[in-house]
């Protein structure tokens, strides 16, 4: 592998800005990483209950298709015409009775992306059409590995990657098992541009210190401290991480306020006129009120009390993000479940009470470090140390070190 | 057409118009004030709304959650000066949806913003689809669900539409 640039130091608590900036090692991550031995989310086994339906995606920037087949297998392939590129499926979901079919040349495909005909094959009248030694078996659409987890599918373009079970590791699994105890019901969805790298957009996730600083409403109303119980678990790879609180657990609020005295996310006076939106309830009975997990590269759960999303960050160029998120529910929810979801996603999303900020800082960043990145200058990842090992405490930037420490691994960095 | 209805039209246009004028010229304080008590304030996109997924980037059920909403950008929430420009128009009132104590009506809407360093974007355009009832001798909005075109928000949404 080329080296890409020189690491500033043998730590992953240096972040050279460049890696946020650079259309090189952009280019380089899309092949390394979104094309290489990691799993990538794709879909929610319950947006495609029936044989025939399908969906788009991406694996970074690479467009895909997600089929349930006649088989009654999930199936997902490069939409990418093999005749001459053009995207198979147009549109972004669907059912389809019949395989897929190019409208280019109406070359057509099976579910699980088998070239089943070609147009015109043996020309007209005895003229023109394909050789005798093309072979439709030989011209079918590119496939993806899939696997499934708890009701979601994942998939990857590599033969590399160890099983998805594996891949995840019995912790992370376990956290993400927590939240999907049910059949998942979709409550709706939204997306997100995002004028930053993906990356930034990551580390956000990965940053329990942020959360009660920059949200400011999380303390205000003290939904969630970094004085409330809780902390962060870092896979061994770095790759993957879950943190969590139990903020139902009582704190010593005159404390709490002390140790938040002088920060500026502590407001006094707010109070909420109508604060149903907050009726919380402990649906799993673990105690844990928020924990936000990621699989690296680009996927995150979230469940902040009762609203539960999972988010897809995709790569657009290496200053634009797309910020995908499902919000989900559960088919056995009652009325009063399904309302009380509704009301907590106000905590989420691009209006989020608590996220809209993460829509703006990667952009503030990606603004700020312009110059700096040219000048070899980079970023301090200290709180908590220098090492990427859990901790019982969100007071720390562990998990964002473990992210650094697998992605140079993959990027020979 | 009927005088009434004519006036109806009117007083229909006044109300889109000074609802747009109070989001544009940063009145938030004054923005519950077009809703009833009980009042449902959703955004959604078409995407959503045409599949009968409920969710909503803004959720309310109440006007205390709107001022509860403006609260939140005044005192909590962290985001880039900015402002909007409301174009509503195409303001319908299909006689179906009328009762003697209120009627339906939607309008078309888009908003151009404004950031600080003068980037102007075409930040959203949808329908508002919404119930509308008389009450303290004014017009006040029941319900009014926001549908966007397109799914994809820039950066974030803070100021209400």
């Amino acid at each position: 592998m080329t080296q890409l640039l020189e690491w500033p130091d043998h730590s992953n608590s240096r972040i050279p800005y460049r890696v946020f900036a650079d259309p090189e090692i952009y280019r380089t991550e899309l092949d390394r990483i979104f094309l290489g031995a990691t799993w990538q989310y794709l879909a929610l086994v319950a947006e495609l209950p029936q044989p025939g339906d399908f969906k788009t995606t991406f694996l970074g920037e690479t467009p895909v298709i997600v089929t349930r087949g006649e088989d009654g297998e999930v199936h997902a392939m490069v939409n990418r015409c093999a005749h001459r590129g053009n995207l198979v499926c147009l549109k972004e979901r669907g059912h389809t009775k019949d395989g897929l079919t190019c409208v280019y040349h109406s070359w057509r495909y099976d579910l699980a992306g088998n070239l089943q005909s070609v147009a015109f094959r043996r020309g007209v009248g005895g003229k023109g059409g394909m050789p005798d030694s093309f072979q439709l078996e030989e011209h079918g659409l590119k496939k993806l590995r899939t696997d499934e987890f708890a009701g979601l599918v994942f998939g990857t373009l590599s033969p590399d990657a160890p099983p998805l079970a594996e891949y995840l590791g019995n912790q992370i699994g376990s956290h993400i098992g927590r939240v999907f105890r049910g059949k998942p019901k979709i409550l709706g969805t939204t997306s997100q541009i995002l004028h930053n790298n993906w990356k930034l957009y990551f580390e956000n996730v990965k940053d329990t210190y942020h959360a009660s600083l920059l949200h400011t409403f999380f303390t205000t109303f003290r939904v969630s401290r970094l004085t409330n119980p809780g902390g962060v678990t870092v896979a061994d790879s770095g790759a993957h991480h879950f943190s969590y609180t139990y903020g139902g657990k009582p704190i010593d609020q005159a404390a709490s306020d002390a140790a938040y005295a002088g920060v500026q996310s502590l407001r006094d006076g707010v109070s909420l006129r109508d604060p149903r939106f907050l009726d919380v309830v402990d649906e799993i009975g673990d105690g844990i009120t928020l924990q936000i997990l990621s699989v690296f590269p680009n996927f995150v759960l979230q469940q902040i009390n009762n609203a539960i999303a999972v988010r897809l960050i995709l790569p657009k160029g290496p200053d634009e993000t797309e910020l995908q998120w499902t919000y989900i529910g559960f088919e056995d929810d009652d009325a009063a479940m399904t309302e009380r979801r509704l009301q907590q996603a106000n905590l989420v999303g691009p209006a989020g009470y608590v996220s809209m900020e993460d829509g703006a800082v990667g952009g503030f960043v990606q603004r700020a470090i312009k110059g700096g990145e040219a000048e070899g200058e980079h970023s301090i990842i200290e709180m908590g140390g220098f090492d990427h090992a859990s901790q019982d405490t969100r007071a720390t930037e562990a998990s964002i070190r473990g992210f650094w420490h697998a992605y140079r691994g993959m990027m020979g960095l | 057409m009927e005088l009434a209805e004519v006036a109806r039209h009117i007083e229909l246009g006044d109300l889109y118009t000074a609802y747009a004028a109070c989001l544009d010229s940063d009145a938030l304080e004054r923005w519950p004030d077009f809703f009833t008590e009980d009042c449902h304030y959703r955004i959604a996109s078409a995407e959503n709304y045409e599949a009968g997924m409920p969710l909503g980037l803004i959720y309310a059920t109440s006007r205390d959650m709107l001022h509860d909403r403006v609260s939140a950008l005044r005192e909590a929430n962290i985001y880039e000066p900015q402002r909007y420009r409301h174009v509503i128009s195409g303001v319908s009132i299909p006689n179906e949806g009328s009762t003697s104590d209120g009627l339906d009506a939607s309008a078309s809407f888009i908003v151009v913003r404004t950031m600080q360093d003068g980037a102007m974007t075409v930040f959203a355009a949808g329908r508002y689809i919404d119930r509308i009832v008389k009450s303290d001798g004014g017009w006040k909005f029941a319900s009014k669900i926001v549908v966007l075109d397109s799914r994809r928000i820039d950066t974030l949404l803070a100021i209400p539409l």
